[in-house]
């Protein structure tokens, strides 16, 4: 038994410590909004933040985050900021890569609410999207830097 | 209606698919109410609630390009419904749905608003005639004094109003109109306008259902072990092991490999490599990136089918004052959606239930009566959100897979590719190439275009009934429709054939035409002295709508202007699914690198009437970037007799940081609706490598693009 503490929820997996937070969050905790994408940890589709930092749960052990703050997709408030502007931004197209282009985001905020554009650049240059939302994710990021971090 | 069943029969047919399915609100999700006998469904499209709330069908699979969006507003503005009150429901796999062009149900060659421009704005129409006419009859007044608006209808002289959930029941018992009047361009309330997308709130919660996010009670993770070659046989693999494996349940050995099932996706693959399959080496253990490039340069100097001719090439090609002639050639590439692939499949000797993220609803079903045994009737296809599409999800090789392992394991099964399975196991965008002749007289003058392509062919194996004279239509996307005005010009095609599956990868033939037509257009135009964009006008002067898009970039990217030092600019015009687009690119390298740098990237396009521009503007820059991705970076890799493309690592796609913003401007039309999907992705490959070579004075003949270092 692990003990997983999700979006400030206690969660007991009956998992060995080796089994990896993705498919732990997905096939039993039941949280499918956290995906798997190249389960290498290159393209970001499985980020999910843990004690407040972006994390590849994909290559994280369900061992290493007992009892740690873990927080997807699910767990980031509807109306944080980050969401928001998603909204606004009118990112989205399929949106399988958009729960980790989120979660990578917020957690970037969450250190620095008024990021340059090269920093949130450099920050969401590892998480892959193939319908090429990048230039409205960018515009959405730098505008919500340039509003502090709040619209 | 041209679409339809009748009501009652509709009626009968209406059962799980229809009130399953988790609806989307413009204001949010929420499930689909339980219908009532109360409702008004006029026809296969829609339905009106009592309680005011309007559900739209979609038949149209969802994998980014806003099909959730854009076509209940067809319907939406014809009906005069309130789109705060519209939810949509996705439609089941079923005659009624089926496309009305292709004959059968599935979504591909961006046809989605092209094929169902009328048929649902007659839907939408003929309910708003209905709803009239029942409001007229219960005031006694002419139909002429009730005016349908937002969900309301008014009977001007005297104030009444009536709600569409009011006047359900009665709208119900008038006859469905045959031809209902439509709109007229100015009475559109919700066409034309930016709407925001429908499916945004559950993507941006993660609440949106993609088929790998499907749980069905008693399901089971399958994988499967697979060739590392084509045609690969497997030797020998190692049941017991496998079972032995915590969490195995079972193995099966089919005709694309060894498949193992389990409890949970981890043990699933403990169990595959627990296989330990030893292969055979296939049907080419020689196939390599070697002996394709020898294979396509081969195939050049063959004699080709003739696809298209004009006036008399070769003799005009040998009396030309200046001939050029040129090579041209294009890797394999990966679709690489995001969401990798998967079926759901549920087989019992009573019904059969699929859950799909599939563009090819209606192949889907086809290979659950054939597999199952059962008939229509007891098959229920559920399409879920598509992480992405672009071709790959018309393909029926993951649901075959997903319906035969789960038939034999007599549970549901769900089946998961990783993204090595996702890039090896592809059906690709063919490698080909292309040999160009262009002849120009005294004044510079394109008179002779000879243009051979040497691919392999799509069409025999997806659709063998739409080969005619052995041309294969992907082969030559865009060059029946090559608008440049050559008086003497032949297309030619030789089919390549090799054990590498290929398929529809978005834009299909256009992706490699587009690179090679519009590359060689601009060594003509370098041949002939004269500036791109104005050799391009002079060959296009009886097609305005050519000529109107590529003035339109280049004007607002600032062609013929100076540009910032070590800057260029690259343009290109390509024709495809209906639409008109050019593109210009500015480009530079790196100094260290002589890595290529996409500044910007300025886009017009001319796709008719828009239903919603900012759709538009939203594919036309996917689209770009999916193509520059392709010009930038993507090749398969091929080696001992298979495909070695192994992850992201090496099989390397856009990143955010090499993506330019894309600036988009939609040529006001009044033509019929033409694709979006696809048309952004042709011109950008070429935009970029004629930039290259404004730049460099290095003509690239090849993707993905290389500069040289500095010798």
């Amino acid at each position: 038994m692990i003990a997983l503490v999700v979006n400030g929820k206690r969660y007991e997996a009956d998992v060995e410590p080796e089994a990896s937070l993705l498919w732990v969050l997905r096939e039993h905790l039941g949280l499918t909004g956290t995906k798997f994408g190249c389960g290498k940890g290159i393209c970001g589709s499985c980020t999910v933040h843990i004690d407040g930092r972006a994390t590849r749960s994909c290559q994280t052990s369900v061992g290493a985050v007992a009892g740690k703050a873990i927080t997807t997709i699910e767990g980031l408030p509807a109306d944080h900021p980050v969401k928001k502007a998603w909204f606004t931004g009118e990112v989205v197209q399929c949106g399988y890569c958009q729960p980790g282009q989120i979660m990578q985001a917020a957690a970037l905020f969450a250190e620095d609410p008024r990021p340059s554009e090269e920093k949130i650049v450099k920050t969401m240059d590892h998480n892959l999207c193939r319908c090429g939302t990048y230039p409205r994710i960018r515009a959405a990021l730098v505008k919500l830097a340039r509003e502090g971090g709040a619209p | 209606m041209s679409n339809g069943l009748t009501r009652r029969e509709f009626l009968q047919y209406s059962g799980a698919g229809l009130t399953l399915a988790v609806v989307f609100a413009p204001f949010g999700l929420r499930l689909a109410g339980a219908e009532t006998a109360a409702d008004f469904r006029p026809n296969a499209w829609l339905t009106i609630h009592p309680d005011d709330r309007v559900t739209i069908i979609v038949a149209k699979s969802e994998m980014g390009q806003g099909v959730y969006t854009s076509l209940p507003m067809l319907v939406a503005d014809e009906l005069e419904a309130d789109w705060a009150r519209v939810a949509i429901a996705v439609a089941p796999a079923r005659d009624e749905y089926k496309d009305p062009l292709f004959g059968m149900q599935a979504t591909g060659g961006s046809t989605s608003v092209r094929h169902l421009y009328e048929p649902l704005r007659q839907a939408g129409a003929a309910a708003r005639f209905m709803l009239v006419a029942a409001a007229a009859k219960r005031w006694g007044a002419p139909a002429g004094e009730c005016i349908a608006a937002r969900g309301v209808i008014t009977h001007k002289p005297s104030g009444r109003m009536a709600s569409y959930g009011e006047l359900s029941a009665e709208a119900a018992a008038i006859p469905v109109p045959a031809d209902p009047p439509l709109k007229k361009k100015g009475e559109f309330r919700l066409i034309g306008s930016p709407l925001p997308r429908v499916d945004t709130a559950s993507k941006v919660s993660g609440s949106a259902v993609f088929g790998l996010d499907v749980r069905v009670p008693g399901m089971r993770y399958a994988v499967l072990a697979r060739p590392p070659a084509y045609g690969a046989k497997a030797l020998s693999s190692n049941h017991e092991a496998a079972l032995k494996v915590p969490g195995v349940e079972g193995v099966l050995p089919i005709d694309r490999g060894v498949a193992v099932w389990a409890r949970t996706i981890e043990a699933a693959w403990k169990g595959r490599e627990a296989l330990a399959v030893q292969w055979d080496k296939g049907v080419d253990p020689a196939l390599s990136d070697k002996s394709l490039r020898e294979i396509f340069a081969a195939h050049l100097g063959k004699e080709g089918l003739v696809a298209r001719t004009e006036g008399d090439t070769k003799a005009a090609l040998a009396g030309a004052a200046k001939k050029i002639e040129a090579r041209y050639f294009l890797p394999y590439l990966a679709h690489a959606t995001m969401e990798p692939m998967n079926a759901t499949a549920s087989v019992t000797k009573e019904r059969c239930e699929l859950w799909l993220p599939t563009q090819n609803q209606t192949g889907a079903q086809g290979l659950a009566i054939k597999i199952s045994g059962l008939p229509a009737d007891k098959i229920t296809v559920n399409t879920t959100f598509l992480g992405g599409g672009f071709g790959r999800r018309f393909e029926m090789d993951t649901v075959e897979e997903a319906l035969l392992i789960a038939k034999a394991a007599g549970v549901p099964i769900k089946v998961v590719w990783t993204r090595e399975e996702d890039l090896q196991y592809d059906y690709y965008r063919p490698g080909n190439a292309a040999l160009l002749e262009g002849g120009l007289d005294g004044q510079g003058r394109l008179v002779a275009w000879r243009m051979k392509v040497a691919v392999p062919p799509i069409f025999e194996r997806v659709f063998p009934g739409m080969v005619k004279d052995g041309i294969d239509l992907a082969a030559i996307d865009g060059l029946r429709e090559l608008e440049y005005e050559i008086p003497n010009l032949a297309v030619e095609y030789v089919r390549v054939d090799t054990p590498v599956p290929v398929g529809f990868w978005r834009s299909v033939g256009n992706s490699h035409n587009a690179f090679t037509v519009e590359c060689f257009i601009d060594e003509l135009a370098g041949a002939a002295g004269k500036d791109p964009l104005e050799f391009r006008l002079g060959l296009l002067k009886e097609h305005p709508r050519a000529a109107r898009v590529l003035r339109l970039a280049a004007e607002k990217a600032g062609w013929g202007t100076a540009r910032p030092a070590g800057r260029a600019l690259g343009l290109a015009y390509f024709h495809s699914f209906d639409s008109r687009v050019a593109q210009v690119a500015e480009v530079s390298l790196r100094d260290a690198t002589r890595e290529i740098v996409v500044h910007r990237v300025v886009c017009a396009v001319d796709c008719g009437v828009v239903v919603n521009p900012d759709t538009v503007r939203a594919q036309m820059m996917g689209g770009c970037l999916m193509g520059l991705s392709a010009a930038l970076k993507e090749a398969v890799a091929f080696a001992d007799g298979g495909s070695r493309s192994s992850n992201f690592g090496d099989y390397r796609i856009l990143r955010n940081s090499e993506s330019p913003p894309v600036e988009v401007h939609i040529v006001e039309s009044d033509e019929k609706p033409c694709g979006i999907g696809e048309p952004g992705v042709p011109p950008i490959a070429p935009a970029v490598a004629n930039a290259l070579f404004a730049l460099s004075g290095a003509r690239q003949r090849e993707l993905p693009l290389r500069m040289a270092a500095r010798g």
